[in-house]
């Protein structure tokens, strides 16, 4: 019994990895379709998409490059949502948190290379979560809608990185240089994983965090209550649980992991921070939670298929003269099919009692054995129509 | 002449289910189940939680695509693989939990899903229709009331007239008396008895015995997933026949009442409470009552007169106007949830899906819900996942939970399961007070059994209990003392040893009796 139990468990879990494997091979079919009608060389385009993502070694680490701060992104929605509430401010918190970051890390000298980097990391986390918690503050406060507020706070995130990038004292004040905030000090850039391509350490960081978040949320009491508020929260409120308390608590948190991510992103590959040098980060994490279900494993496995896809994107464009925003198209699709398993699991059967429906047509008129026989046949009276 | 009329009515089964079996995964819910119900008689669907009644009617009603077997309906194999094939055929279906949209009217929920015509909704004819058909059946309904508006048992008369407007043959009553006061029981009978005189068929599921043998022809017993036996009411002598076929023979039916000494001083003190209800209206007035260390103190009253504000202001989750709480001589009023579990108040909650389960969550953490920062389950923030494991074994076992993995989300289990899920948790805690309300709600005999007696158990060992249900008779059975409850003031009480029917009902009407 409990064996079979087991093997049930195993089986429906099975069961969330193929429907974002089937959603993923919809959308390229869909995605080659697409690159045929418009003229495109449908079948290069993949052979480079494929390339660019795992065709050599610097394909392999550009892809976990793009990897990283989706991981980051996609744990600040996950958080939220697991908790019951929805975080779509994810962008603002990841630009908040690289700007404090980015204070630090260029000021600050002198001191050692570790101390800097809990400083820089400490301001990062704290930028985001106070963006964060304000969303939060105003849920449990004033019964605003946090949808509508973290939307919100990413424009002013926005208008904020503006005026720093523009303005002094945040401004880069090296002459003729674009608008841009300063350069970190060279001992807080992270250090590279694989030499002579772009993979930094911060990757390691993200699966770090990936394993704080999956700690967190399973095997503490502060993310069993979490938990228990997102499934119910009259039942968080009949356990006496600090529900408003963790409101506020649950958006720093996630507010606070984005907010990481963006100064990963500047530590490890740009060094200082422009204006949109993140954009769009924030809203493909919640595509990313989405496909992998909020999820530790899933959200791992999302964000480098997301990532990969972005990567393998930019050979797509180079080598095959796609656009890559064929690439956002079918991101698009899969989101599309992920989040409507009605929708998919229709096809499926659609798929499958068709071919069935044909099956039994032939079983009924003709024995097994000449079943080929009819599909020749079949085959042979249409050609002499095509002839005529 | 009689002998004539059954004969011809078995010649004509209006259903007939054969060797219907299925399977979740690898469980078998229904196996090789036989079901026949004859035109214009109401067949009885009877069994304990999770035997399989809800399974076999969602199958009729399509509810899930694949099984195996044959339905024949009206004489002819039908293959019922969605619910408005089963609609299209004449089945209705009205399930426990009405599938009513409150902000909308009437007739707009009636002609819902309707697909007549794609492009032009006529409500106005709708509703002349409506309102014709429920002249026919003696079902005032006004068409154009929001259904928020509606009583509970007006919304079942709705579901009721709903399946009727799509051309029902067959309804299908899913523990339709679960949430309905007795007078509006008394309504759904009249209600059954003329669709009955109208020549529908009626199946009725029900735990309450009573009932069935009140107004049902026949009935079906399933067990396990089989059917264990179907016969005529008519050949069945006494409750007690029918809940031994649902059980089988192993299980415990009896009642253990012992007496116990009350202490002589009150344990639960609460005075001149006062609270408002949802809508700021001042719901309970000035209650006052105590109960001692291993009394049972029972309220009953028709729903909705202030029951589940009282409640909820004694576990926490309604805030107190006015008065005194006093547990043990400390004062808890309007302290938080947490505290009074702190404090030693457990609580089974009138609605477990509401309140007392996170459904998507698995056995073991809904077993630790309100405990979770206990020390035996969590030190220093983090969760101690093998004590939780082996305290969730040993709970399930001891009150008979019927599961397949302690991983699995509580909503899998079948609402009995899930009740004593609740319970175990909430008496396994050792409280001082415990406040039961509809302990045994959708539970079947023996279930609803084990739960009262873990309650009496603890009645034993000295727990205050305050006990609410909506059945008079299981509050009379289990009470020391009954107080009854009318618009949000005691109208009187009685003691066990001096109950009376009529003057509790008279109270219950809002006479007050001292």
């Amino acid at each position: 019994m409990n064996q079979n139990a087991k093997q049930f468990r195993f089986k429906s879990e099975l069961k969330q990895l193929l429907l974002p494997l089937f959603s993923l091979v919809l959308a390229l079919a869909l995605g080659y379709l697409t690159m045929l009608l418009m003229g495109y060389d449908a079948a290069k385009a993949y052979q480079s998409l494929w390339q660019g993502i795992f065709g050599s070694r610097n394909a392999i680490a550009e892809s976990l490059v793009q990897t990283t701060p989706l991981i980051f992104t996609a744990i600040s929605y996950a958080l939220t949502y697991k908790a019951g509430l929805i975080n779509l401010g994810g962008e603002g918190q990841l630009y908040i948190g690289a700007v404090w970051g980015s204070v630090l890390g260029s000021r600050l000298s002198g001191i050692p290379v570790w101390l800097h980097w809990i400083l820089i990391f400490a301001a990062a986390f704290a930028g985001g979560a106070i963006w964060g918690a304000i969303s939060g503050l105003l849920k449990v406060r004033f019964k605003a809608s946090e949808l509508i507020t973290t939307i919100m706070l990413n424009y002013i995130a926005l208008e904020w990185v503006s005026f720093c990038v523009t303005n002094l004292p945040f401004k880069d004040q090296t002459a003729g240089a674009a608008p841009r905030m300063p350069t970190v000090v060279d001992n807080v850039k992270l250090s590279l994983l694989l030499p002579k391509t772009r993979l930094h350490s911060g990757f390691i960081l993200a699966l770090l965090v990936l394993l704080i978040y999956y700690l967190f949320m399973w095997k503490t009491t502060k993310g069993f209550e979490l938990r228990v508020n997102g499934q119910n929260p009259n039942a968080a409120l009949y356990a006496g649980m600090p529900v408003k308390h963790n409101a506020v608590l649950a958006f720093a948190l996630a507010g606070g992991t984005a907010g990481l991510g963006g100064i990963i992103n500047i530590l490890g590959l740009q060094y200082f921070l422009t204006e949109g040098f993140a954009s769009g980060l924030g809203f493909s994490g919640v595509a990313v939670a989405l496909l992998g279900n909020s999820q530790p494993l899933g959200i791992l496995l999302a964000a480098f298929l997301f990532g990969a896809l972005n990567a393998g994107g930019i050979r797509m464009q180079t080598a095959a003269a796609v656009p890559s925003a064929m690439i956002s198209m079918i991101q698009g699709i899969i989101i599309f099919f992920a989040v409507s398993p009605y929708l998919l699991s229709w096809i499926g059967t659609q798929l499958i009692s068709g071919r069935n429906r044909h099956n039994l047509s032939l079983q009924n008129q003709l024995p097994p054995e000449s079943a080929q026989l009819a599909m020749t046949t079949d085959r042979g009276k249409s050609d002499p129509e095509k002839s005529r | 002449m009689q002998q004539e009329t059954e004969q011809t009515k078995a010649a004509r089964p209006a259903l007939q289910m054969k060797g219907i079996t299925k399977r979740f995964g690898s469980f078998t819910a229904l196996n090789q189940v036989d079901l026949s119900v004859n035109t214009g008689e109401v067949h009885a669907l009877l069994g304990e939680n999770g035997a399989g009644k809800s399974t076999l009617m969602n199958c009729l009603f399509g509810m899930y695509g694949q099984y195996d077997g044959e339905i024949y309906w009206q004489g002819e194999p039908v293959r019922i693989t969605d619910s408005q094939t089963a609609i299209r055929k004449g089945i209705g279906m009205v399930h426990q939990h009405f599938m009513l949209i409150p902000v909308m009217t009437v007739i707009e929920n009636v002609v819902l899903g309707m697909t007549d015509n794609h492009w032009v909704l006529d409500l106005k004819a709708a509703a002349r229709r409506f309102t014709e058909l429920s002249q026919t059946y003696h079902l005032a309904l006004d068409p154009w009331a929001k259904v928020e508006q509606l009583s509970v048992g007006q919304q079942q008369r709705l579901e009721i007239l709903k399946s009727l407007y799509r051309h029902a043959r067959l309804l299908i009553l899913d523990e339709p008396t679960a949430v309905l006061t007795p007078e509006e029981v008394d309504g759904l009978f009249e209600i059954i008895d003329r669709l009955k005189a109208e020549g529908h068929t009626v199946i009725f599921i029900s735990h309450k015995l009573n009932e069935v043998m009140k107004i049902c022809d026949r009935c079906t017993i399933l067990r396990n997933g089989s059917v264990a036996a179907t016969l005529s009411i008519s050949q069945v002598r006494n409750r007690e026949t029918l809940a031994r076929l649902m059980v089988g023979n192993e299980t415990d039916l009896d009642l253990h009442e012992t007496d116990c000494h009350l202490g002589s001083q009150a344990l639960l003190e609460v005075k001149q409470l006062s609270c408002r209800g949802d809508y700021g209206q001042l719901i309970c007035k000035q209650l006052s009552f105590a109960i001692r260390p291993g009394e049972i103190l029972g309220i009953c009253g028709v729903d909705g007169n202030g029951q589940r504000e009282l409640v909820e202001c004694l576990t926490g989750l309604r805030q107190a106007e006015s008065g005194q709480y006093l547990l043990g001589g400390r004062e808890l009023l309007n302290c938080d949830a947490r505290q009074l579990l702190k404090s030693g108040v457990s609580h089974i909650p009138e609605d477990r899906l509401k309140y007392g389960l996170a459904p998507g969550m698995s056995l073991e953490e809904n077993l630790i819900l309100a405990d979770y920062k206990r020390s035996d389950f969590a030190r220093h923030g983090w969760l101690r996942s093998g004590r939780i494991r082996r305290q969730a074994m040993a709970l399930c076992q001891r009150f008979g939970v019927r599961f397949s993995s302690l991983k699995q989300p509580a909503a899998e289990l079948s609402g009995g399961n899930q009740q004593k899920l609740v319970a175990a948790r909430e008496l396994d805690r050792q409280p001082r007070l415990l406040i039961a309300v509809h302990p045994s709600r959708g539970l079947d005999v023996g279930a609803a059994r084990f739960v009262q007696n873990a309650i009496l158990s603890m009645k034993r060992k000295g727990t205050a209990i305050l006990y609410i249900a909506g059945e008079l008779d299981e509050v009379m059975e289990m009470s020391d003392r009954i107080l009854v409850m009318y618009e949000g003031q005691f109208m009187g009480q009685q003691a066990r040893a001096n109950y009376d029917r009529t003057q509790i009902g008279l109270m219950m009407a809002g006479t007050p009796i001292s």
